[in-house]
């Protein structure tokens, strides 16, 4: 009970940081909202008994990739932004699409997960779990995530060097 | 264990832990005025109470009533949220901390820890890495050059040292098989050869990763030699420029606070927690553990400072590049060696 109660305040709050997102009109106060939905989905991990996952969501989003997000905003020191009301055909082709999207959701969940509640412990949550699953059965999937994103930086690092730097410390080397 | 008794005992023992933190960051700042004075050939606060022990004391009161001054043009908001989000990041990752054996009142076994969790280390590390939200938002929202730049400078100093450090760490819980603090202590237990204990730094070879984590966690913890966000010759005080009173006393409570939590990890993690004789009757059987990691983090809370007394502070470009291009490939080819030795065995 206690844990249905917790894990609806935490969705309630989480819905609320998204839309919070959207309606903001400074960037760091989007992306401090982003960094509320993050630690209310780790907290929605946590209840449903997945704490390594949690974890990792905190660690790894709220701790590294939002820090950057504010880094970058503060660098830029990026000002308020003007609203417009957009236009027609966004909103005539959008609310209908996003309440299509909304039930084609809802209606799969429910369909395909029988509707019954999930009790804690029931899926994986260890970290002993994941290893296995992750080392074991997902080992290649998991290699090949490693090396897509050893070449996303790389090809980050070739974007971002300046050619006349790359020279300059050639010459000193 | 009734629910009822559960909740009494888990209050008890969080005021009770809340109640010696904030204490011994109170008295770690004294301790810092002290020994720095010492080695700069001075005396340290001595007027206030003997030994100048009540000085501490004496800093709050006037904190509380200093003229809480917000200046012009802040973003109010986030001006007041970040030092209270510093100081609470701050103060939770205390709550996973283990600090004894477990001790048996009225026939109930108590762990000496608020909540064990099988992530503890996790926890700890994702608390921490929130705190640099308090320094980033209080630098961006002062509306001040200063503070901006100590703000810019602290995340990335904290996002660029945390990889060396999380890295650090691989190794320990690559010999230790779990996340639970009380599970990797209880895997340093006993001693090899004659008398050398268990405790990681000896056993697997893992002192590389020990100062690895040190050399990280004081630029985590922006102290000196690493303390560039608030360095006063180019930055007046950094982030906290534009804080005065009570504000400006909660960045301290939380670099204190932060300071104890990574002598707790460092001393769980490599120095075998509380590891140390235990003699006598049952109370001071209880107590010993206590004591004995109590004296750990205060010899590693005198290193903090003695390093503080002695060396200089790092110019920017060194900083980055001894955390991307000494500290992470040492702590990768330590993570890599500890491995292979383990798959091995």
């Amino acid at each position: 009970m206690l844990h249905l109660v917790l894990f609806s305040v935490f969705g309630l709050i989480c819905v609320a940081g998204a839309v919070n997102l959207l309606v903001q009109k400074h960037p760091i106060n989007s992306a401090l909202s982003l960094v509320v939905v993050m630690a209310s989905l780790a907290v929605e991990y946590l209840l449903l008994g997945a704490e390594f996952v949690a974890a990792v969501q905190v660690i790894v989003y709220a701790g590294a990739i939002m820090v950057l997000f504010v880094f970058v905003i503060m660098l830029l020191n990026a000002g308020e932004e003007e609203h417009t009301s957009g236009s027609t055909v966004a909103w005539l082709l959008g609310i209908p699409g996003l309440l299509t999207g909304a039930v084609l959701i809802c209606w799969a969940v429910l369909r395909y997960s029988g509707g019954g509640g999930v009790t804690i412990g029931a899926l994986p949550g260890h970290p002993k779990d994941i290893a296995q699953l992750l080392f074991h059965e997902f080992l290649l999937p998991f290699e090949v995530t490693s090396i897509l994103v050893l070449i996303a930086i790389m090809g980050a690092v070739v974007l971002a060097a300046r050619p006349e730097a790359v020279q300059e410390s050639k010459r000193e080397s | 264990m009734s629910i009822t008794f559960f909740i009494i005992v888990s209050v008890i023992k969080i005021v009770l832990v809340i109640f010696v933190l904030l204490t011994a960051v109170a008295y770690t700042v004294w301790l810092e005025r002290k020994v720095v004075g010492r080695m700069q050939n001075r005396w340290g606060p001595t007027r206030v109470g003997p030994f100048g022990l009540l000085q501490p004391a004496a800093d709050g009161i006037k904190f509380l009533f200093k003229e809480d001054l917000t200046p012009p043009h802040v973003y109010k908001p986030l001006y007041i949220a970040a030092p209270m989000l510093a100081v609470i990041f701050a103060i939770t990752s205390i709550a996973v901390i283990p600090f004894g054996n477990t001790v048996t009142i009225l026939g109930h076994e108590i762990p000496l820890q608020i909540t064990d969790v099988n992530i503890g280390l996790l926890v700890v590390l994702g608390i921490t890495s929130l705190g640099v939200y308090g320094v980033a938002l209080s630098g961006w929202s002062s509306n001040s050059k200063y503070s901006l730049l100590g703000g810019l400078r602290a995340s990335a100093q904290m996002v660029s040292y945390e990889i060396a450090l999380g890295l650090s760490l691989v190794g320990v819980l690559i010999l230790a098989g779990t996340f639970s603090l009380r599970g990797i202590v209880e895997a340093q237990a006993g001693h090899f050869g004659p008398w050398i204990p268990n405790w990681f730094i000896f056993k697997g070879g893992q002192i590389v990763a020990f100062f690895i984590y040190l050399t990280a966690a004081y630029a985590e913890t922006n102290r000196i030699p690493f303390d560039l966000p608030e360095a006063e010759t180019e930055l007046v005080a950094g982030y906290h420029t534009e804080y005065s009173a009570m504000k400006f006393a909660m960045f301290f409570m939380a670099e204190y606070s932060n300071m104890i939590t990574v002598a707790c990890l460092a001393s769980l993690l490599f120095l075998g927690g509380w590891s140390g004789p235990v003699f006598g009757p049952d109370i001071l059987q209880a107590i010993l553990p206590v004591f004995w990691f109590a004296l750990r983090i205060f010899v590693f809370l005198f290193i903090y400072i003695w390093v503080r007394g002695t060396l200089p502070r790092f110019r920017y470009d060194q900083l980055m590049a001894f955390g991307w291009k000494f500290l992470l490939p040492v702590a990768i080819a330590n993570l890599v060696i500890t491995a292979l030795v383990v798959a091995l065995k």
